[in-house]
Formats: structure tokens, C-alpha cells, sequence
């Protein structure tokens, strides 16, 4: 599972067309599907759901595959922590680890607290996708912009946004990062550049393009030294919707420092991938706009993490966009009101056995990077911080009636003159909510 | 006969007819003159001594006015069958020189004082992309966006230059994708930019909606207010000539509902200039609503910087009798009509509520309190219309102050046909908007 061998993400050779968007910078290969991440020379044992994706992909794809060649054979080695094989140091794997344990054990409290009756709505859940998360987000500078879809609790929890924010948010709290209006599809923060939380899947790929857009602008319109750069994060279902592909021509054609993460789980509610995408390899529509697609174990948050820095880093450096698949799993249904019947319980079973945390925690004690003790130091803080989430968003208040009419415009003038000929924005009852507006 | 008598009277006043027709400012050079001069036979002659003792006044000293060099034109109409202009053809004008002014129009505008400087002539979308140039020299965050913005300088010619002058980053040539370019924007407004997006023509906008309604709209809100949209969203949209029923959309009904953002529409030069310079600045997300037959209307605006009012609607023309709300293209029809009305003695006020969301209640409620009766004139479908929610907030607020039932002029719920006597009928024309004025009045 665990690999020792830096990434280097594989550009496409002009498959179709005579010219190739991307000139590559550096040497590289070509390699067969059979060395593919996460196939190994038995690709059917380990993926009795994905067949029909390895079997196509190896039919159809005698032309190029297009991956990482991140993946070689573990190597077990009692190693000193400093071996310069391993892909994390100490700090960095606590880091990943702790991470994805706050991921896990926030959206395990919040089915809890559903279930309690404390958040309504539609609540979608992260549970068995954080090494998504935590592999690209924690990469990121502050300045960088992550823009999510309505599975967002754990990306905003990445990206840096308090744990007590995102509760109160989903308890509908003043205190909340988006003082409660938002909700569970919906977080936002300015500070930590999380530009959303977006409820239709797609929506939020174009505003990612546009935060992407400014950081271009900015480098080469106002001259600033800025080398932001974007994630957008979607599903599966979102790579079948038009403004997906949409955003990969406009992405590629101004070269914007973005990276495209596909969070592919299989299924979309209760639509599997494969019932609705002609072609289910979501990474070969990367090369076809004429940017490097990657498909990538999203199980295995180290894997992720060397494919991110690649891709990162390609966009930090102005070379323009990457589509990055990552094959994972959502371990709950689709939401928390979906009662999850359709999905074969072997398949679950089977994903179950590639929990990330279990991974990366194997990979840790067993590289003797940490120890067993120090992982439930880790666990047992995180326990307490989301108890103390909860604590929070419990005694924070519920917004003001006062709260109603203040963010809908920007500049409350907005509103518009009344009968009396003042802004109605000056009306008092305005900052009351009572106001006719 | 108006002549003789006239002339009779102009000897008593120690001038002679042929003094008096040249110099006379309305009597020889339009219809309405004439008609002018028809009334006035029939008030006491006292009266009408001292209308021509005024008028002389005037006459000699208004040779050197702006104003009445360009009422030389002697077909005065703005016609409504899109004589002005050819639309398709990014606006050739075949007319040569047209006012805007219709009767009584130029006193009532918030006319900047033309006595500092003399301003210049513009056709309406040379002042939309003044106003646009002068916020780009303003602010380097404005930005524009849209499918033929940049190397062809726009369908309709508003940005014209641009692209050579700020370069193809600032003035983006966008791909076929409203949707996507138009989220594309609203993420670039989130991020620190302002930008303006170009619908070729408004009803492609229709591909954006959702962006417009869901980010435009909403992600100030939801976002708990950290995050502000910027936004200018602006093109040409009604009916116009021939143009088929998808190319004649009016999109204000559609988008009116949509909570967060602001919508104006332009109608004259100057007031384009001032709304663009006012959208671009403003925080809020703003549609701008410009109209195809529109773009080639002369007005000498303003050479001083001047930024329009968002939020308020125009008085046209003052009056007594009743109070007619319009918008855009339909100000036109009703000027026209209005000279009409005045000929046959009635007394109409004419409003350009300008502000599509939120209504300039204040303005329109003072004009109600004072008339009584309000016709409403747009070119919006009449299902859902801005006629509609027009009239449901007057009624809402001033229903004490109305003597009759509000009289709403709309488009028919048609698609708009192609033929062009069809497409006529589609349209609220002049004889219509008198004939509802004096039944209204009755």
C-alpha cells in the first residue's frame, strides 16, 4: 500500500489530435495500465466492483494510460524515521493523521448529533474520503482557495476553519462560519480562502476557474507576485454535467493555476458511476481538453499527497490546469437521509478494509514513525476538540431576527428607496428584520 | 388660418410676419408648433398676447441654443418599427442625426448644468463604453468578460478598442459557456476582482441562470456576508427589429425574483453612461439592461465625470393628469405619445423607473400622490412582468391615493413572431398608450 518512490505525473502524447497542449518539461515514460496505482499484477481480487473499469480500461486503452508511477512494492525496512525512502517525516505524517481523524471524528459526530435532532437539512458526510481532504488540502498555503460542493464539512476542516465554527454553522448558530445561513452545503470562509459549499453539483467548478482567473490576473495584469492556487473538488456524478467540461476547455486555454479533484466514490446517491458515464474513466477527459489527467488511489492519503504535490506544484508554476481522479469510497450513504440499500454490502466490505486512517496509521508504526500511544494521544485530542465543538455550538446563541435583511446585499442600498424617500436600509426596523423590504 | 391671425397680432406687437415666422421657435419648424398655435386661439386673448410676447423672447435669443438647432429635424418621432437604427449590424445609423428629446424632455432630466462646458455628442453605446473605459482607468480590478468582447470589440460595439488598450486578460474573448463564464466571473468577484460580464444578447443569459440566481444572487448571503459579488451583468435584450423569438427576450421578469441582486435599465445615452459608471462601483451584484434598438441614440452628454443613482427612477416630463411608469425602449413610445396627448390637451407626467429592483417608490409614490392615475408602459410579457410587480407594490403602498385602477400596458405572452406586422402587434405602440391615457382619464 505504502510507497517509497517520488511522483511524477505522466503527460499525455497526442492521443487524438496533432498537436499536444502540454509540452512536457522534463523526460518522460509511458507505462502499461498493469502498472497503474492500485492495480497490482491481480487487479480482480482487490477490486471486485472496479472490474468492469480495469477490464475496459485495458481494452480500450492499448492506446496510453496516463497515471502516477507512484506505486511500487512496500518495502519493509526497520527504518530510522529519518530514511530517506519514506515520503513523510515524523511532523508531516502527525499532521496527515491527525487531519483525517479530525475529519472522521467530526462527521461521526454529526450523524449523532442529527440523529439528536440539533442539524436538519441535508447533511452529506465525508466518512472513508479523507485522505482526499488531507492529502491535497494540507499542501496548501492560506492564500491558496479551495472551492468544495455540499460534501464540504471536512475541506473547510482542512483548509483550517475551526472546528467550533463548522458546528455551530451546522447547528444554524450566530457563531457559525457563515453566522449560521449557510449551513451544512454551504461553508464558506474569507480568512481561510474556502470559497464554498455549493448545493448543485458543478456550480461551484466555474467559481473555482474564477479564483483561479484572478490569481492569473493578478500575476500578470496588476503585476503582483502571486502564485495562489485553486482545488476544486467534485464528485463523480459532476463529471457527467457540462460545466465540468466546460471549465477544463476555459482552464486550459488561459493555462489558470487550478487543480480539478475528482472525488470519484462510484456512486452519485444511488446512480453508480458506471450505469451513467459512457466512459467511466473519469482521468482520460483531462487530455482530451489538453491537460494531464491522473487516476490515483484516493484510499491511500500518501499516494494522494505525492500525486498533489505534482500537480500543486505544476500550477504553482504557471504550467496550467491537472485533472486528478481519485479512486475512494464513501463509507455512509449519500446523506445522512439516505438509507443506503443499493450498494453491495461486499463492496463496502471491501473498501472498509482500505480505511485510510488504518492505512496511514499501519504505514506510521510500522516505518516506526510514530507510536502506537502517540496515534491515540493524537485520536483522544481530537476527541476533545469536536466534544468541545459540540459544547460551543450548543451554548452559542440562535441568530437575531435582526440577522434577516443584513447580508443580502453587500451594500444594503440595495433595497432600494421607500415611499418616504429614505434608503429602506435606513429604515430602523431594517437592522430590527421587521423591515418591508 | 392660425398664420393670419397671427400675423394680425404680431403687427400689434411691432412685428412683422416675416420677422415673426423665421424667428419664431416653433411656429415653421415642427408639427407641434402648429398644433401649440391652434390652442392657443382658444384662450383669451390677453393670453395669448402674452404667449407670443413670451414666445418672441425666447425666439431671439434661442437661435444660439443646442436645443432647438437640433429640433431643426423636422420628423421629430422616435419610431417604435426600428427606424433608428439597424440593429444587426452593430449599429450603422442610416438617419444620420436623431434626438432623444421629445417634448418637454430636456428641462425635466437631471440635466447637468450645460452652462460649465459645452459636452459632447455620443451615440448610447459610445457612452456605455466611456463610462466603461473611465472605470477601467479607474480601477485595475475591472475587468470585462464575454464571447466577442475583446478582438471584435463587441457585438454591438461596446468595447470597442478595449482590448488593444488593456491588453486580451483585462477585455477576455470568453469561450461559447455563459454559464461557466459567467461562475467564472462571480468566482473572480469573490476573489478580489470586478468584473463586468457581456451577454451577446440577453437571452443567452438564460444559460446562466443558474450562476445568476444561485452565486450572483445568493453567495453574499450564505456566505454570512464574507463574501461580496461585485458583478455587472450586461447586454441587449427586447424586442427588436425581426429578430426573431429567442433574440427578443426580456429577461428582467425572469431574473426579478431572485433575492441579492439589483437590476436598472438604461434608456438614454446619458443615463447609460451614469448607470454603467454606478454598476461597476457598486458592491452589489447589478444586471444592466440595455436594449437593441437603443444603441445609436445621440444625446450630448456631460464632458465632467458623473456617476447616476442606482436606485432612482427619471422624471421625463412633469404633468398633472396622470403618472406613466416606463422603462428602456418603451420611454420612446411613450414620449411620443405623449406629444400626442399634449396636442389633445391632456397633461401626462412620464417616469423612467430606471430601477427595475428595487422600485424608486419614493419618486413614483410622489408622482402618484400628486396625479392619482398611473398607466404603466413596458415591453416586459405581461405574465409576471415588472408591469406586474409594479403595479401590485403602487397598490400595496399608495392605494389611497389612486382614483382609478392601474392601467398596465405589457407585451402580449407571445413568443415574439418574426414577421414584422406581427411582431408590431406584439408590442405596446403609441396609439395604444394614448388611447389607455384617456381612458384612464375619463
Amino acid at each position: 500500500m505504502a510507497c517509497s518512490a517520488a511522483g511524477k505525473i505522466i503527460h499525455p502524447p497526442s492521443i487524438n489530435s496533432a498537436r499536444s497542449a502540454q509540452k512536457p518539461h522534463s523526460s518522460h515514460k509511458i507505462i502499461s495500465p498493469s502498472a497503474f496505482l492500485g492495480f497490482t499484477s491481480q487487479p480482480d481480487k482487490l477490486f471486485p466492483v472496479s472490474r468492469t473499469i480495469s477490464s475496459t480500461g485495458r481494452r480500450s486503452a492499448t492506446v496510453m494510460a496516463v497515471s502516477s508511477d507512484v506505486v511500487k512494492e512496500k518495502k519493509l525496512k526497520n527504518a530510522p524515521s529519518s530514511a530517506p525512502n519514506l515520503l513523510i517525516t515524523k511532523e508531516e505524517g502527525l499532521e496527515l493523521y491527525e487531519d483525517m481523524i479530525l475529519g472522521r471524528a467530526f462527521e461521526d459526530m454529526c450523524a449523532q448529533m442529527y440523529y439528536r435532532g440539533k442539524m436538519f437539512g441535508f447533511v452529506h458526510l465525508y466518512n472513508g474520503q479523507e485522505a482526499v481532504s488531507t492529502g491535497f488540502i494540507k499542501l496548501l498555503k492560506k492564500e491558496d482557495c479551495v472551492v468544495s460542493t455540499y460534501r464540504d464539512h471536512v475541506h473547510a476542516l482542512s483548509k483550517g476553519v475551526s472546528a467550533r465554527a463548522v458546528m455551530s454553522e451546522l447547528f444554524g448558530k450566530t457563531t457559525g462560519c457563515c453566522r449560521g445561513q449557510g449551513g451544512s452545503m454551504h461553508m464558506f470562509s474569507k480568512e481561510h480562502n474556502m470559497l464554498g459549499g455549493f448545493a448543485f453539483i458543478g456550480e461551484g467548478i466555474p467559481v473555482a476557474t474564477g479564483a483561479a482567473f484572478t490569481s492569473k490576473y493578478k500575476r500578470e495584469v496588476l503585476k503582483e507576485d502571486c502564485d495562489e492556487v485553486t482545488l476544486a473538488f467534485f464528485g463523480d456524478g459532476t463529471c457527467n454535467n457540462g460545466q465540468f467540461f466546460e471549465c477544463l476547455n476555459m482552464a486550459t486555454l488561459w493555462k489558470l493555476p487550478i487543480v480539478f479533484v475528482v472525488e470519484n466514490n462510484l456512486w452519485a446517491i444511488g446512480m453508480s458511476h458506471l450505469r451513467s458515464t459512457s466512459d467511466p474513466q473519469i482521468w482520460k477527459k483531462g487530455p482530451a481538453f489538453g491537460m494531464p489527467g491522473v487516476h490515483v488511489d484516493g484510499m491511500d492519503v500518501l499516494k494522494v499527497r505525492e500525486v498533489a504535490k505534482e500537480a500543486i506544484g505544476r500550477a504553482r508554476r504557471g504550467e496550467g490546469p491537472t485533472l486528478v481522479e481519485c479512486e475512494t469510497y464513501r463509507f455512509r450513504g449519500h446523506s445522512l437521509a439516505d438509507p443506503d440499500e443499493l450498494r453491495d454490502p461486499a463492496e463496502k466490505a471491501h473498501y472498509a478494509t482500505r480505511d485510510p486512517i488504518t492505512a496511514l496509521k499501519k504505514y506510521m508504526t510500522e516505518n516506526n514513525l510514530a507510536s502506537e500511544s502517540e496515534l491515540k494521544g493524537i485520536e483522544k485530542k481530537i476527541d476533545e476538540v469536536v466534544e468541545d465543538a459540540v459544547e460551543f455550538g450548543d451554548k452559542s446563541p440562535v441568530p437575531a431576527r435582526s440577522q434577516l435583511l443584513e447580508n443580502v446585499f453587500a451594500d444594503p442600498r440595495g433595497f432600494g428607496i421607500g415611499p418616504d424617500g429614505k434608503y429602506r436600509c435606513e429604515d430602523p426596523k431594517f437592522t430590527e428584520g421587521t423591515a418591508q423590504v | 388660418m392660425a398664420t393670419s391671425i397671427i400675423q394680425g397680432m404680431g403687427l400689434a406687437t411691432g412685428f412683422s410676419p416675416a420677422n415673426y415666422r423665421i424667428a419664431h421657435p416653433v411656429s415653421c419648424r415642427s408639427l407641434p408648433g402648429l398644433y401649440f398655435l391652434d390652442f392657443c386661439l382658444l384662450l383669451p386673448l390677453e393670453l395669448q398676447f402674452a404667449i407670443i410676447i413670451l414666445f418672441s423672447k425666447v425666439a431671439l435669443c434661442s437661435v444660439h441654443e443646442s436645443n432647438f438647432s437640433e429640433r431643426r429635424v423636422s420628423s421629430f418621432v422616435i419610431r417604435s418599427d426600428g427606424s433608428l437604427l439597424s440593429a444587426l449590424n452593430g449599429g450603422k445609423n442610416r438617419r444620420g442625426e436623431l434626438t432623444t428629446n421629445a417634448v418637454g424632455a430636456k428641462q425635466e432630466k437631471e440635466a447637468p448644468s450645460t452652462a460649465s462646458s459645452p459636452g459632447h455628442e455620443v451615440l448610447l453605446f459610445e457612452a456605455l463604453r466611456e463610462g466603461l473605459e473611465e472605470e477601467m482607468d479607474r480601477d485595475p480590478n475591472v475587468c470585462v468578460m464575454g464571447e466577442d468582447v475583446g478582438h471584435y470589440g463587441g457585438s454591438y460595439k461596446v468595447t470597442k478598442g478595449l482590448a488593444t488598450k488593456y491588453g486580451d486578460l483585462r477585455v477576455l474573448d470568453t469561450p461559447i459557456a455563459e454559464n461557466s463564464f459567467t461562475g467564472m466571473a462571480i468566482g473572480a468577484a469573490m476573489t478580489g476582482l470586478r468584473p463586468i460580464v457581456e451577454g451577446m444578447n440577453m437571452g443567452f443569459l438564460l444559460l446562466a441562470f443558474n450562476q445568476i440566481s444561485n452565486n450572483c444572487g445568493m453567495l453574499h448571503y450564505t456566505s454570512g456576508g464574507q463574501f461580496k459579488i461585485p458583478i455587472v451583468i450586461r447586454g441587449p435584450g427586447g424586442v427588436g427589429k425581426q429578430l426573431g423569438a429567442e433574440h427578443s427576450q426580456r429577461l428582467e421578469s425572469y431574473f426579478q425574483s431572485i433575492p441579492g441582486i439589483q437590476m436598472v435599465a438604461c434608456s438614454t445615452p446619458y443615463n447609460a453612461k451614469g448607470l454603467m459608471k454606478a454598476a461597476i462601483r457598486s458592491d452589489n451584484p447589478v444586471i444592466l439592461f440595455e436594449h437593441v434598438l437603443l444603441y445609436n441614440l445621440k444625446e450630448r452628454i456631460p464632458d465632467e465625470e458623473y456617476v447616476l443613482n442606482l436606485e432612482e427612477a427619471e422624471i421625463v416630463r412633469k404633468g398633472e393628469h396622470a403618472t406613466i411608469l416606463t422603462y428602456s425602449r418603451m420611454r420612446y413610445h411613450v414620449m411620443q405619445a405623449a406629444k400626442t396627448l399634449v396636442n389633445k390637451g391632456y397633461d401626462p407626467e412620464v417616469i423612467d423607473i430606471r430601477s427595475l429592483k428595487p422600485f424608486d417608490l419614493h419618486t413614483i409614490g410622489n408622482s402618484v400622490k400628486k396625479t392619482h392615475r398611473v398607466l404603466i408602459v413596458e415591453e416586459c410579457m405581461r405574465t409576471g412582468g415588472i408591469g406586474a410587480s409594479l403595479t401590485a407594490s403602487i397598490n400595496e403602498n399608495f392605494h389611497d391615493y389612486l382614483d382609478a385602477p392601474i392601467v398596465c400596458l405589457s407585451s402580449q405572452d407571445v413568443p415574439t413572431p418574426y414577421a414584422g406586422v406581427l411582431e408590431e402587434w406584439t408590442v405596446v405602440q403609441p396609439a395604444q398608450i394614448v388611447a389607455a391615457f384617456e381612458q384612464l382619464c375619463r
